[in-house]
């Protein structure tokens, strides 16, 4: 993207009808290190890729609990999803204080992204520079849902943002007819693994939001190393197989 | 404490601190009496008089104290009849919000006491009460729910309960004899005995009920009738025996 004249203010429409500046909150996303979400009928995964400021520092949190039934992963502005946080987990601590029931994903996504909507129509506002992954539950099963900057909320079976995101996504859809166990979701933040750089986290029916033990994690990673080494070996390997893994999503059915 | 005219002169500033509710002139003016609920085999069973007093007067006869709410519940009430009808209005737009998502979630009987209880709890802390009992019941999910919220904003949820006199004289008869599972003949004949003790005993009672019941499938209020009642004891007989010249 160029610089040109319409993109100094969020009010400010192009003649193509765009708003730049909420163009350049989504690069903001793009730029982020990479998060992955993955849902299945029942449960719903998420993982990300921690990036340390240097190799003193502690890494960057990137999933947060909102309520027992729900989770985000973030990718962007990691402040700003702070900040978002919180007013997630204010909405849903709202509603299980007036209802005593949990607030469906579904509705809280939605305060999400009107209150997204906000800061592109107030010359006064900038855009979240945040994307969020929401993995959720509500009354009909388990949701996965990515919050834009622009105020656009989309549900998905997965989807990844930040860095290197199109890899994964294209590595996603290609398994998109057959089961999707949760060592994917490895594979798909396509970096070299180890425990300590990523962080997974997952939700499902009969399960609260938590995030995987890093012992657990390296565990599933190894799993999958010695996996893939045997199935280079034999062609068509079978896909389904689940490494016994106590935490691991079930595969996805076709919905 | 102080008299009665050292409190009017205080109250100007903070009336609600000073006076009771009557001396501020709330009172409440047409009231239902009880309600019983019970859960049987399909789900809840509510029963109530169709009477509104007025004071000591047995003024209005076909006031109706039980309403559906939504797909899943049934709200029956004692006390204020214009308190429950403005409480049926914020459940109404409750409902209709809720339908509005038309997104497969649905409120269901277990929010609607607690929503309820958050309503009459704050109306208390502020001085201005509700002047119900309420009793909420409803199916969903196959999970049967019935509870209550006071006046005061008190709550609790069982699997038999009353409001006003039902508290006294209906529950020790639900208590010795409701059990799990029964079926709707036998839910409905152990009401009918707890309403007609209460038709013989609350004088604010009147004959002719209703009863309500709520499952899995839908809510039915059936139409209102009467119970029989037998007078023919004999201390009834003669009553101006030891009086005589009384009418």
């Amino acid at each position: 993207m160029f610089r040109n004249q319409y993109d100094t203010d969020v009010t400010t429409w192009s003649p193509a009808g765009r708003l730049f500046q909420v163009e350049y909150a989504m690069e903001a996303v793009k730029q982020g290190s990479a998060a992955v979400g993955l849902r299945s009928r029942t449960h719903v995964v998420l993982a990300t890729v921690n990036k340390a400021a240097s190799d003193l520092s502690s890494h960057q949190r990137k999933v947060f609990k909102i309520d027992d039934h729900v989770g985000v992963a973030i990718a962007g502005l990691t402040a700003d999803g702070r900040v978002l946080s919180r007013y997630l987990r204010n909405e849903c601590i709202n509603h299980s204080f007036v209802y005593e029931a949990p607030l469906p994903v579904g509705r809280l996504v939605v305060r999400l992204a009107d209150k997204a909507q906000v800061c592109t129509q107030r010359s006064w506002k900038r855009p979240y520079g945040v994307g969020l992954l929401v993995a959720g539950l509500d009354e009909l099963g388990a949701h996965l849902y990515y919050n834009c900057p622009s105020g656009n909320y989309f549900e998905y079976q997965a989807f990844a943002i930040g860095s290197r995101s199109q890899a994964a996504k294209t590595y996603l859809e290609r398994r998109a007819d057959k089961g999707r166990p949760l060592r994917h979701q490895g594979d798909a933040a396509g970096e070299k693994l180890t425990s300590s750089i990523c962080t997974v986290a997952i939700v499902g029916i009969g399960e609260p939001f938590h995030i995987i033990s890093e012992q657990a994690v390296q565990e599933m990673v190894d799993a999958l190393e010695t996996r893939e080494e045997a199935t280079a070996e034999q062609s068509g390997g079978d896909m389904q197989d689940e490494s016994g893994n106590p935490d691991a999503a079930a595969p996805m059915e076709e919905i | 404490m102080y008299c009665i005219e050292d409190r009017f002169l205080m109250s100007k500033c903070m009336p609600e601190w000073i006076l009771t509710l009557e001396e501020q002139g709330w009172y409440p003016y047409v009231t239902g009496t009880s309600v019983i609920g019970i859960k049987y085999k399909d789900g809840i069973l509510m029963a109530a008089d169709t009477g509104g007093s007025y004071g000591s007067t047995l003024r209005y006869k076909s006031v109706e104290r039980m309403k559906v709410i939504g797909k899943h519940s049934l709200l029956g009430a004692s006390g204020e009849i214009s308190d429950f009808q403005e409480i049926l209005r914020y459940l109404d737009e409750l409902i209709l919000y809720d339908n509005m998502w038309d997104d497969g979630n649905s409120l269901g009987p277990k929010e609607i006491h607690n929503y309820l209880n958050r309503v009459m709890y704050n109306r208390r802390n502020k001085f201005n009460p509700l002047w119900n009992s309420l009793v909420l019941g409803g199916v969903k999910n196959g999970n049967k729910y019935l509870g209550v919220v006071t006046m005061l904003g008190a709550h609790y949820a069982d699997n038999h309960v009353a409001t006003g006199f039902g508290n006294h004289l209906a529950v020790p008869i639900l208590r010795s004899e409701w059990k799990e599972g029964m079926s709707f003949e036998e839910a409905v004949k152990l009401l009918e005995k707890c309403l007609l003790v209460l038709l013989y005993r609350d004088r604010s009672s009147i004959n002719k009920f209703q009863i309500a019941k709520i499952t899995e499938e839908g809510a039915t209020i059936y139409p209102a009738y009467s119970l029989k009642t037998f007078w023919g004891f004999s201390a009834f007989q003669n009553p101006g025996q030891f009086a005589e010249g009384t009418w």
